[in-house]
């Protein structure tokens, strides 16, 4: 898979390796929607299910965020991962929610953990958290301890 | 007079189902707009039971994180115990010894068991058929004992170990499982018969909520689930893990995935569970239970006591616990409800840099507001129940 990817991505593949089996790619944020839009549509080795997604903060990297994508082929039974770093000066990438479906409420969670943008998103709003919340909490510099203002209750008559 | 003529003029109203109510198995809240009785559109809403798993687990140790994961799924604890240990032993590199592989194959097993007996008793619950409801709690209470003796405690067990589990199971453990499976069975088939041709379920259920392929896999359907529509994908199969491409015991599926299915499924799994059980107890053989690898076990107490080194390696695994080696690992197991995936990233320390769980009942939850649009309130209770939404696991 990594070498038909590098052929038809060229520069946009920016890493990969395969530690503790893992096939993993790390993809350019640019290309993001084009290489997952293959990922699933090639006849070689679909990768139909989505799985999981999920960002990382690294507050002493530049680019800070990174997303984590799973992906698995039902017909070929095979997993990959896909990469891709965000710096927090522009925090957004285009959203896959075009490719699965079911890439909406995990996006929805990134936004909602890490104020991570989806463009394309029709609906990004707070999954997890309410309204109001200040502050995305799975950050690195979110404190574990942090008190939130409590909503106050509206009159009912 | 011409009123006869005029039309009735009707408004849609809004409901909230929810989020504390029994019917909504936990704390989810999906909104509905009326016509009647038809469900025009529907939008859901989670987070009510969010515990910031991920967020804690970054501020405690390996070892530390195993009690959380208990409360992921709590309706089968011990798959979450073992799925969060297998990554982090695929992160460290550890094979754990064949009886303790065995063991968590059990548990696990006994967990599906009781995950799916919980999901069709209360789902039939929600469909006016109480019986069958204390048909199936009665043999769980029974398990529930045996895991209690093995374990001790009930609900939240926190019993693998990061190499292997707390503690072996006693002796007479395989007779006393062997003989709960019998009842198990019997119950099975009890609720089973009650309920295949029973004219309300049939109706109540056939074709309601109906899942085709396409659809469970582009909303990221996994188990039971997925299966139910036609889609034979189960990890034990197509990724075999723990001894599981030994064990003889088959994957069912069914065509129409509508909450029929979705029920008859789990009925099946019940059973080709126990197949696995059986088998698995019939291959212990006395060994370890525990991997004898140091960067995870305590040393024997006779170390501790009598050499500097046994003593560093106690106060090293106390006080800083496990280090695994910077790195990123993905490790999913099949649990009771689909693919529960850890992703763990690690920076060398003693603190897990960054834990993400999938747990399987994200995307079944995302796509209940789609399901339901068009049916009745009646069947989005009913479809609700046979996607067995846990919250502790949705929420984290």
């Amino acid at each position: 898979m990594l070498e038909v990817l590098k052929q038809k991505f060229g520069s946009a593949i920016l890493d990969h390796h395969q530690n503790y089996g893992d096939e993993t790619v790390v993809v350019d944020r640019a290309s993001i929607l084009e290489v997952m839009k293959f990922l699933k549509q090639n006849a070689a080795c679909p990768f139909n299910l989505f799985l999981d997604l999920g960002g990382v903060d690294y507050p002493n990297r530049n680019p800070r965020f990174e997303l984590v994508y799973h992906l698995y082929s039902l017909p070929r039974n095979r997993r990959i991962r896909i990469k891709t770093a965000l710096p927090e000066s522009d925090l957004k990438i285009r959203s896959v929610i075009s490719v699965w479906e079911s890439a909406d409420w995990f996006e929805r969670e990134a936004f909602d953990m890490f104020g991570i943008h989806f463009e394309g998103h029709p609906n990004l709003k707070r999954l997890l958290m309410w309204e109001g919340f200040q502050g995305h909490p799975l950050r690195k510099d979110y404190p574990i301890d942090k008190r939130q203002p409590i909503p106050v209750m509206a009159d009912l008559v | 007079m011409n009123t006869a003529k005029r039309e009735l003029e009707t408004n849609t109203m809004l409901l909230n189902l929810g989020p504390s109510h029994p019917a909504m198995h936990g704390a989810l809240r999906t909104q509905i707009e009326l016509d009647g009785e038809l469900i025009v559109r529907a939008a859901s809403e989670m987070g009510y039971l969010h515990r910031c798993f991920e967020k804690h687990s970054e501020h405690s140790t390996y070892q530390q994180v195993i009690p959380y994961t208990d409360r992921l799924n709590y309706l089968s604890a011990l798959m979450n115990n073992v799925g969060y240990c297998r990554a982090v032993e695929k992160l460290l590199g550890i094979e754990t010894p064949e009886r303790c592989i065995l063991i968590r194959v059990v548990m696990c097993e006994l967990s599906r068991i009781m995950d799916h007996l919980v999901c069709v008793g209360t789902n039939l619950v929600d469909i006016g058929a109480l019986t069958n409801f204390w048909y199936f709690f009665n043999v769980r209470e029974k398990i529930y004992t045996l895991i209690e003796k093995v374990t001790g405690a009930r609900l939240t067990y926190a019993y693998t170990r990061i190499g292997g589990v707390a503690r072996d199971i006693y002796p007479d453990f395989p007779a006393e499982v062997k003989s709960v499976l019998k009842e198990v069975d019997q119950a099975v088939n009890d609720v089973r018969g009650l309920v295949v041709n029973n004219r309300i379920f049939v109706e109540r259920t056939v074709d309601v909520g109906r899942v085709t392929k396409q659809q469970a896999i582009e909303w990221g359907f996994t188990g039971p689930c997925l299966r139910a529509s036609g889609v034979p994908h189960d990890l034990r199969k197509s990724e075999p893990y723990y001894l599981y491409n030994e064990f003889d015991f088959d994957i069912p599926i069914a065509e129409n995935g509508d909450t029929y299915d979705r029920t008859m499924v789990r009925f099946e799994e019940i059973r080709q569970s126990g197949r696995i059980i059986h088998q698995a107890l019939d291959r212990l053989r006395p060994g370890p239970v525990h991997s004898d690898d140091p960067r995870v076990v305590m040393p024997p107490k006779e170390e501790v006591y009598g050499s500097i080194e046994g003593l560093m390696r106690h106060f090293k695994l106390i006080m800083h616990g496990i280090e695994p080696p910077p790195g990123e690992v993905y490790s999913a197991t099949e649990a009771a409800n689909g693919e529960l995936g850890f992703y763990i990233v690690s920076d060398g320390s003693m603190h897990p840099y960054r834990i993400k769980v999938r747990p399987p009942c994200f995307p079944l939850f995302a796509a209940f507001e789609k399901m339901i649009e068009g049916l009745m309130v009646a069947d989005a209770i009913a479809i609700l129940g046979s996607l067995n939404i846990v919250v502790g696991e949705l929420d984290r």
